[in-house]
């Protein structure tokens, strides 16, 4: 690469030789302003799209929502009026099934790694699992699932809401595993040391201290990953299908908000689009409340 | 004899010690005083906090000009108006005129690219960009201009020889610039600087992150760098200021409270403010 | 008392601090909280990966007859002819790629400056906004995204976006052939949408962890703003923007609803970005539910194609970001 032995004192001394030409500055500048010209249309691009989906999910569903569109079951096509009440109810008990399990285990799991495993063999194998499991397809999990719960011989032959309550469970195990150790690592060590100091056994350090300095982020974190599963749909496809009748128990097929809107969206009759519309607006109001509720959670610990 | 000593190790002593030592006759300025750089009235705010206050200055050709005072004396943001830096924030503001050759470079239609080019700037970290050491040192040869293969290089062992590191770093052109000690990293950001030739070295407290020996090695590097630079140097340490410079500015809240001759400033102040600070009884 | 000290060799010897602190039944009951709690934590941990393990395992079980009946061929085979009971892979596979394809190489370059907008362009109070837009963006459930993307968005590239390509760039086989606004540049912009609001956030991160006296070397040598971004900013913060490239990559192959929704289900290998096509997950979005026997190991195999791949860039993502940290180059 290095010329040996050139001429040293006097390359610094030649003004200008002939191997170098300067740049022209205009031509740096104008490239200079096409790219902050071009970072914010692309700023736009984002902002854009999100004021047209929500327009549309709004002027679209709007117009399908009322009292009696959440309170009433499912119409036939043509036979006016029906609802989604049974889909709210499946999609917050499914949801909340899938917490339920999902939550304690991740936050056991987040715990494992940035408490005791570290940066063991084991707990880089866990990490890398997690990894994983957090870039597997949603709806791989749902295939997954329907092996194992729904279809036979594992399964038990048909849909329900239980299948689709693990699947969401698994969704929610890796990003509560990841989420919380980060948090966790983020509370410094001498908070752990000065605990142990006072004679504090190590769980009781974790829960009591360590649990309570990283409360935000944690809470944060599980939040994010509730709003997330909450309006999955491919998970649910193969595993609690949709079903037009109320809830009456999670061992059967089982109702949810995404996967009525899957079906009813691609159907033929207007008044059921009409009615995936209204539906859409609901699960994305509860989506985007949900993260506009932890992001509040997070400003609040903050300040 | 153990007395002598302790005298020696008194601040005021050593300084005047520093000031007095001979130089090497390579490094010595042999060249006639002409100014480079005419600071008039120059202000600057901070939002609506004013930090500089109608700073007069002229700046010699081929010296070495350092620039002393307590911390927050507004001596950092007196040097980054030179190369307009401070632009980079939007509640930075700068007043007055800086006359480099004449002319004025705060005024909006002179380039700020040129002007940087023309006045490099040295920081209290070593900044070693993220690529090689050999495109470290080629970075602004190749922003500004279109330069081949063979001139890039030769001009990179020219400056790496002038930042007196080539020795050091022959065989590490292809290493991370993160890989070098701390000392070679800064001299790494030196011979970056100067290997675009610029007029005017700007250096603000280039050693506060060095250890002692790399101190030195940098200290020596500015003396033989003189002759073809006009170099200025803010530092807290005036062992520092009164080793390697010529003249000498001491600031004091945002004013400029004596300039002159780096030896009249150590040896005889005319203002109370210097004597005190130099002697060490605040900042 | 002795006895119980003795009785966990393991352990150290407990300083001596009161009687009251060293009765027996206190130090049994502490080490026993701190074993369960630390069996516990790894009960978590080791679900995790059994998790892992058996969707791995199932997936493989379940396509084995997929797998004895047509070999590796399936996965180059274009057949799909249920009532001969002949499949391949392929057209899945290429859609898969074609459409991660388009959305990764629209999404990452727009993800990049609109972070650099975001932490040197724009003053904060718009940062804030665009930021929130962008983090409500990425939580838009993807079947809004299907519907907004079936009935709006696909008329719109019909009427404005496709015709205006094919005038254009139509001398390149990519843009040649009819256009009715269903098909996988539709999803693939789709999916770059998608992916725009994971990958600019890590970036805006990543952007922000850059030393500040970094930049001001690099504007002290005279760079303009893109040239410090180009040549300091990203190359610093390379580690943290191809992870959140990889991350964008493995929500982008997998996607299904969005791309089930406007992808338009048809099982041709088309050169042209305007023709219908099929991702792995839009056939199991669609065929899973009514498959049996053989049809339903060769979906199952398709899956496991998908969780290969992901997995494949996965480890991929793993090892090169070890090497650029090995490199020291940061």
């Amino acid at each position: 690469m290095m010329a040996v032995g050139s001429p040293v004192s006097q390359a610094i001394a030649s003004g200008s030789a002939s191997d170098m030409a300067p740049r022209s500055i205009a031509w740096r500048r104008s490239i200079d302003w096409a790219v902050r010209v071009f970072a914010t249309l692309s700023a736009c691009i984002g902002l854009v799209a999100l004021t047209w989906i929500l327009m549309t999910v709004c002027l679209r569903g709007g117009q399908a929502l009322s009292w009696r569109f959440v309170t009433q079951l499912p119409t036939p096509p043509g036979v006016p009026g029906g609802g989604v009440s049974n889909a709210i109810v499946g999609t917050c008990l499914m949801t909340a099934l899938a917490a339920l399990v999902g939550v304690p285990l991740g936050l056991l799991a987040g715990v494992y790694l940035a408490e005791y495993g570290k940066n063991s063999p084991a707990a880089v194998a866990v990490r890398f699992a997690a990894n994983i499991l957090m870039g597997t397809p949603s709806i791989l999990i749902g295939v997954f699932v329907n092996v194992l719960l729904v279809s036979p011989p594992l399964g038990l032959g048909h849909y329900s809401g239980y299948a689709g309550a693990a699947a969401l469970a698994i969704i929610v195990l890796p990003v509560v595993a990841r989420t919380s150790e980060d948090m966790l690592r983020l509370v410094p060590d001498t908070l752990r040391e000065s605990a142990l100091a006072l004679g504090c056994p190590r769980w009781r350090m974790t829960l009591d201290i360590i649990f309570r300095a990283a409360r935000g982020g944690l809470l944060t974190g599980v939040i994010l990953a509730i709003a997330r599963v909450s309006g999955e749909t491919a998970p649910l496809l193969f595993t609690a299908l949709n079903s037009e009748y109320s809830v009456r128990s999670l061992n059967e097929q089982t109702a949810n908000l995404t996967v009525f809107i899957a079906n009813k969206g691609q159907s033929p009759y207007v008044d059921w689009q009409q009615m995936a519309w209204g539906a859409a607006l609901l699960i994305t109001l509860g989506v985007l409340s949900l993260i506009l509720f932890a992001r509040f959670i997070l400003r609040e610990r903050k300040s | 004899m153990i007395v002598e000593q302790l005298q020696e190790d008194a601040p005021q002593k050593s300084i005047r010690e520093a000031v007095n030592a001979p130089r090497t006759a390579a490094a010595s300025p042999t060249q006639p005083l002409t100014t480079k750089i005419s600071v008039r009235s120059l202000n600057f705010y901070y939002g609506q906090h004013q930090s500089l206050f109608d700073n007069n200055i002229d700046i010699y050709a081929n010296r070495v000009t350092a620039v002393i005072g307590p911390s927050g004396c507004g001596k950092s943001t007196h040097l980054r108006a030179y190369n307009r830096i401070y632009q980079l924030y939007r509640e930075h503001r700068a007043e007055g005129q800086i006359l480099l050759d004449g002319k004025n470079l705060l005024d909006p239609a002179t380039d700020e690219l040129q002007l940087r080019k023309r006045v490099g700037m040295i920081f209290q970290k070593p900044t070693p960009f993220p690529m090689t050491v050999f495109d470290n040192v080629a970075y602004g040869l190749r922003l500004h201009n279109r330069i081949s293969k063979q001139e890039l290089s030769g001009r990179v062992e020219a400056a790496l020889q002038a930042a007196a590191l080539w020795d050091e770093v022959k065989n590490k052109l292809d290493k991370p610039g993160t890989a070098l000690s701390g000392g070679q990293q800064q001299r790494l950001c030196i011979a970056r600087a100067i290997a675009v030739e610029p007029d005017v070295l700007l250096m603000d407290e280039p050693c506060s992150a060095i250890d002692p020996v790399g101190t030195a090695r940098i200290e020596d590097l500015i003396d033989s760098l003189r002759a073809n630079y006009t170099i200025i140097i803010v530092t807290h340490n005036m062992q520092q200021a009164a080793r390697v410079s010529d003249y000498t500015a001491f600031f004091y809240q945002g004013r400029i409270v004596e300039y002159g001759p780096t030896k009249q400033i150590f040896t005889n102040p005319t203002q109370k403010q210097t004597e005190d600070y130099i002697t060490g009884r605040f900042g | 008392m002795a006895g119980d000290i003795e009785a966990h060799p393991g352990l150290p010897t407990p300083t001596p601090l009161s009687d009251y602190d060293r009765t027996g039944d206190v130090a049994r009951s502490r080490h026993f909280g701190d074993l369960l709690f630390q069996s516990l934590t790894s009960l978590g941990a080791v679900i995790l990966v059994a998790v892992v393990a058996s969707i791995l395992a199932l997936l493989i079980w379940k396509s084995l007859p997929a797998m004895q009946r047509f070999g590796v061929g399936f996965i180059a085979s274009s057949d799909w002819d249920p009532l001969h009971d002949r499949y391949g892979a392929w057209p899945s596979i290429y859609g898969t790629l074609v459409t991660t394809a388009i959305a990764m190489s629209v999404a990452v370059p727009l993800a990049l400056v609109t972070a650099l907008f975001l932490v040197d362009l724009s003053p904060p109070w718009l940062s804030r906004i665009v930021g929130t837009g962008l983090e409500l963006l990425a939580a838009v459930p993807s079947i809004i995204y299907g519907m907004w993307g079936m009935t709006v968005f696909a008329s719109f590239m019909q009427r404005w976006v496709e015709p205006a390509l094919a005038n254009t760039l139509g001398f390149l086989p990519l843009f040649q052939g009819s256009f009715n606004g269903m098909g996988m540049l539709t999803a693939g912009l789709i999916l770059a949408l998608m992916v725009l609001p994971y990958i600019c956030a890590v970036s805006r991160d990543v952007f922000r962890m850059t030393p500040g006296v970094l930049k001001e070397s690099a504007y002290g040598m005279g760079a303009t703003t893109w040239e410090v971004t180009r040549d300091v900013t990203i190359p610093y913060g390379m580690r943290g923007i191809l992870g959140a490239v990889f991350l964008g990559l493995a929500r982008a192959i997998g996607e299904t609803m969005a791309v089930t929704f406007v992808i338009g289900d048809n099982r041709n290998v088309a050169t042209s970005l305007f023709a219908s096509g099929n991702t792995i997950s839009s056939t199991l979005a669609n065929q899973f539910n009514e498959a049996a026997g053989l049809k339903y190991s060769v979906l199952v195999e398709l899956g496991l194609v998908l969780f290969m791949i992901t997995v494949a860039f996965e480890i991929a993502a793993h090892l090169w970001l070890r090497r650029l940290r090995n490199a020291g180059g940061r």
